[in-house]
């Protein structure tokens, strides 16, 4: 592959984004294989060390918010005329909610999964309490001469306090593939804009 | 290591890479190698990202008859830089303190 069809396989794989973010980096890349040339390097070995372009493009995806490829979905690439702008107003009601729902679906999936991260936690925050409170009162039962119910209540405390350890780990492992979940589904969000753009 | 830090640490890096004088994307590249290992879509992500927060400044520099970007610290970046190395060293005293308690254990 040369420079020229790397740069034009780049182009189309970035297709979604905004026009002057895909020059802007394309511009990147042409002047890395320039300057590796320049070093002696031929440009297929040049463009074999940066890499292939399925990683740049999908690293590149991750990077750029979301809220850039709605925008540019959503910018018209020449100029609109008056009777379209009537229509776009006219049409507010049903393009509106939509692009809202599209949202609010998006902001809802979060939230769906962080309180559910959030609710382990919570879990796991009153175990230590229960752990912690059960341990102080069966001592106060002990002392006031309860000396079994004291027992009981301290050895429950202990039953908590040792699940709240394991509990640990599920919440640290649930937060942690929460995020790596929510980080896919962005992608696939995003990859399904560039998709349609492409067709 | 942990992303947050990794980012923090690499912002520093290409920050350093271009201290002494201004630099270009390949040679920052060359300059890191013996250190890490950065690829080109890393670079440009934390190209812009130093960019943004006013720590860098771009200028396009004709060389061999196109234009190169060179990258030029700011005094933003170099206080990041000097941030940085007080951060690194509260870093080393806890990193002895763990250490520390290794060898007490071992």
């Amino acid at each position: 592959m040369n420079k020229q069809e790397f740069l034009n396989q780049l182009r189309s794989g970035l297709n979604g984004l905004p026009h002057e973010e895909i020059e802007e980096r394309v511009m990147f890349y042409s002047e890395m294989i320039d300057d590796r040339v320049e070093e002696g390097l031929s440009e297929e070995d040049a463009i074999r060390q940066i890499g292939p372009i399925d990683s740049i493009v999908s690293q590149t995806v991750l990077d750029v918010p979301l809220t850039k490829y709605v925008k540019e979905k959503l910018t018209p690439k020449r100029k609109i005329s008056a009777w379209e702008i009537v229509l776009l107003v006219l049409g507010s009601p049903i393009w509106l909610s939509l692009l809202i729902a599209f949202f609010v679906v998006i902001f809802s999936a979060y939230i769906v999964l962080w309180s559910l991260v959030i609710s382990l936690w919570a879990v796991f925050v009153s175990l230590v309490v229960c752990a912690f409170c059960g341990v102080l009162s069966g001592i106060a039962y002990a002392v006031c001469g309860h000396g079994f119910t004291g027992f009981a209540v301290i050895g429950a405390a202990l039953i908590c306090g040792g699940i709240s350890i394991f509990l640990f780990y599920g919440c640290k492992g649930a937060t942690k593939g929460s995020y790596i979940l929510l980080n896919k589904f962005l992608l696939w969000i995003k990859r399904h804009f560039i998709k349609k753009e492409e067709m | 290591m942990d992303i947050q830090l990794k980012r923090g640490i690499l912002d520093v890096c290409v920050l350093a890479a271009i201290k002494k004088e201004d630099s270009y994307g390949y040679k920052i590249i060359k300059d890191m190698k013996p250190y890490i290992e950065l690829s080109e879509s890393t670079l440009y992500t934390i190209l812009k990202r130093l960019e943004v927060a006013n720590m860098l400044i771009v200028r396009n520099v004709e060389h061999g008859g196109r234009l190169r970007k060179y990258y030029h610290i700011t005094g933003e970046g170099l206080k990041r830089i000097e941030d940085f190395k007080e951060e690194w060293k509260e870093m080393m005293s806890i990193y002895q303190y763990v250490t520390r308690e290794d060898d007490a254990n071992e």
